[in-house]
């Protein structure tokens, strides 16, 4: 086990010097000069000699190889440079909006599972029964919604229609969760309710549930405590895997309601053309991404013995 | 027994007529969908881009189907054209992410070696990132537009399709066939082409039919949040993001344009399930 997490993290670092050179590099070969859209932000006229020395101040004339290890050295001791708009700290603001979109995150998941697990054991348990054909229809039909346009078909219904929910932003207190969070789960529960359904159905075709059928082993009993043990394995690795995705799917939504976190940061930074702060989103989201996805490695490691031993052998 | 065993076998082919009927009527939508979009200008009733202040924001219904915009233009004109960006630059992406990463992977999976580590690191990399925080950064670098987005895309999604190639091209690589193709004769291209190619195709074009609808939704996502196509282009992701604030009074700018991306990625979804369940027989059902 020691020895697996050991490995991984090793792994890891030509991972992450890749994810902050392309990220680098995405920023820093764009068409914009940075100092021009500095001079653009804050409407001062600068001349020429002035723009010299200022690219000279920022390290934009050395060679990029020599910018990009400054930069990470930077990046290691917590500080990501100054928004070109607000001239504020970029990590600082980078933390304190990172609650927020944690928050969304926890929520949407919480709502995920608590949906997704039942409808998706119903459905397999009523395999090719009408039950099991609607659940399916629902998920197909969440598949193919864009959580943009759910978000604006929930902020019709709920907010402008029956008045029940405000709008947006994240100050109304828990209401003004409901429906970033729906938006949010409604896509994952769609996706999830098919794996669950997939994953149980497997484990329902296996010999030992026709062993315990034929020792007379009540049906409930063997789904709630062998089927569903085995399976709940591949469902946790999923969800956990849908976190990473989810921090980077929340920037539409939030934009949408307006709550304020990361991902709508991102975005209006884009509309700026900010680039450290959109800098600092990419690598950061990056990030947590692949710790996320060690995590859940290790975690799906040590719960599940015949992966150990698949390793070592 | 015998009974039995014909009776499984009479399912089976009931299932599988079952499916040819469904890959039928399916292809026929989708080839409906490409087709409107491919004859958009000639099916528009009126010209997509004419403003006409006078008429602005009518209700659907009357001669306007389904009503106008702010500006007065005929919501299923515009709805009709945005078809083309939308469905154009999903294809083309769907396209152009297939052929660079399967030929990366089957580059990797023939070649082995420093090559295959490296490129695979890449991958690695790009799989490290969330696919839209990367398309986000990526198009707004790019400065938006829609084949930038496109671009955006591509870069993000050519490692999933090299992974798939690869380990394709690294079970068939030792199969009897592909040794007799060599030693009667064949050359290392010719190989790959005549009997490589035909033989990972199949798990490589059901990801890729499957992925169209997500395309399109990530390609009008983008759109969405100003990073595809620009105003005044009828493109459904901006079309709806431009009627945002007008949801309350008249709701018709936004839905019009959201039913027909609904609509769109059912159909290229439901088609791509069936043919996956026509390639890929032991997902069936699923």
């Amino acid at each position: 086990m020691k020895r697996y997490i050991t490995r991984r993290l090793i792994q890891l670092i030509p991972i992450l010097l890749g994810i902050t050179l392309l990220s680098f590099l995405l920023m820093n070969t764009g068409t914009a000069d940075a100092v021009d859209v500095m001079e653009n932000n804050t409407g001062g006229v600068l001349s020429e000699e002035e723009k010299v020395a200022l690219r000279a101040e920022l390290g934009l004339d050395r060679p990029l190889l020599q910018q990009y290890v400054i930069w990470l050295g930077k990046i290691l001791r917590g500080d990501m440079g100054e928004s070109f708009v607000s001239g504020q700290p970029v990590f600082s603001t980078f933390i304190s909006k990172l609650p927020a979109t944690i928050y969304l995150t926890v929520t949407s998941i919480v709502v995920t599972v608590l949906l997704s697990i039942p409808l998706g054991i119903v459905s397999a348990v009523k395999q090719n029964q009408i039950t099991d054909y609607f659940i399916r229809c629902l998920s197909f039909i969440g598949n193919s919604l864009p959580n943009f346009f759910v978000s604006l078909l929930l902020i019709y219904f709920f907010s402008l229609k029956l008045n029940l929910l405000p709008v947006m932003g994240n100050n109304a207190g828990w209401k003004s969760v409901i429906l970033p969070t729906l938006t949010l789960s409604f896509s994952m529960t769609s996706k999830y309710t098919r794996q669950v359904r997939a994953a149980v159905l497997e484990e329902l075709n296996k010999d030992y549930v026709q062993g315990a059928r034929a020792r007379g082993i009540r049906e409930k009993r063997i789904l709630y405590f062998s089927v569903l043990r085995v399976s709940m394995l591949t469902i946790i690795t999923l969800l956990a895997l849908s976190i990473g995705s989810l921090l980077g799917g929340t920037a539409i939504v939030e934009s949408v309601f307006m709550w304020d976190g990361v991902g709508k940061m991102a975005v209006d930074a884009i509309t700026m053309r900010d680039y450290p702060v959109i800098q600092a989103y990419v690598s950061w989201m990056a990030l947590i991404y692949v710790c996320v996805n060690l995590v859940t490695d290790i975690i799906y490691h040590y719960l599940d013995p015949r992966i150990r031993l698949g390793e070592e052998v | 027994m015998e009974e039995r065993q014909k009776a499984t076998r009479r399912r089976r082919q009931v299932g599988k007529d079952g499916i040819k009927l469904k890959m039928i009527l399916f292809g026929a939508m989708v080839a409906g969908v490409v087709l409107m979009a491919v004859l958009a200008p000639y099916l528009v009733p009126y010209d997509p881009y004419e403003q006409d202040l006078g008429n602005a924001l009518l209700p659907p219904g009357g001669v306007h189907l389904l009503g106008t915009d702010r500006y007065g233009r005929d919501m299923l004109s515009r709805v009709i054209m945005g078809s083309q960006s939308t469905i154009f630059s999903a294809l083309l992406l769907v396209a152009v992410i297939t052929v660079i990463g399967s030929t990366v992977g089957i580059l990797c999976g023939c070649h082995g070696g420093k090559l295959d580590a490296l490129l695979m690191r890449v991958s690695d990399i790009f799989l490290a990132f969330p696919g839209m925080v990367f398309a986000i950064a990526a198009a707004s670098v790019l400065n938006g537009g829609i084949l930038n987005a496109v671009a955006a895309l591509a870069c993000i999604s050519w490692p999933k399709y090299a992974r798939i190639a690869r380990s394709q091209v690294m079970t068939i690589k030792t199969m009897p066939y592909i040794a007799a193709a060599r030693l009667s004769g064949s050359g290392a291209f010719k190989i790959v082409i005549k009997h490589m190619i035909p033989n990972i195709a199949g798990p490589v074009i059901v990801t890729a039919v499957l992925d169209i609808g997500t395309m399109i939704m990530e390609i009008a996502g983008l759109s969405f949040l100003g990073l595809g196509a620009t105003p005044p282009t009828a493109e459904w992701g901006s079309m709806m993001s431009n009627g945002r604030s007008m949801l309350q009074t008249s709701p018709w700018v936004v839905l019009a344009p959201g039913v027909a991306v609904f609509l769109t990625v059912m159909i290229f979804n439901l088609a791509g399930d069936t043919v996956r369940d026509l390639l890929d027989p032991r997902q069936r059902g699923r």
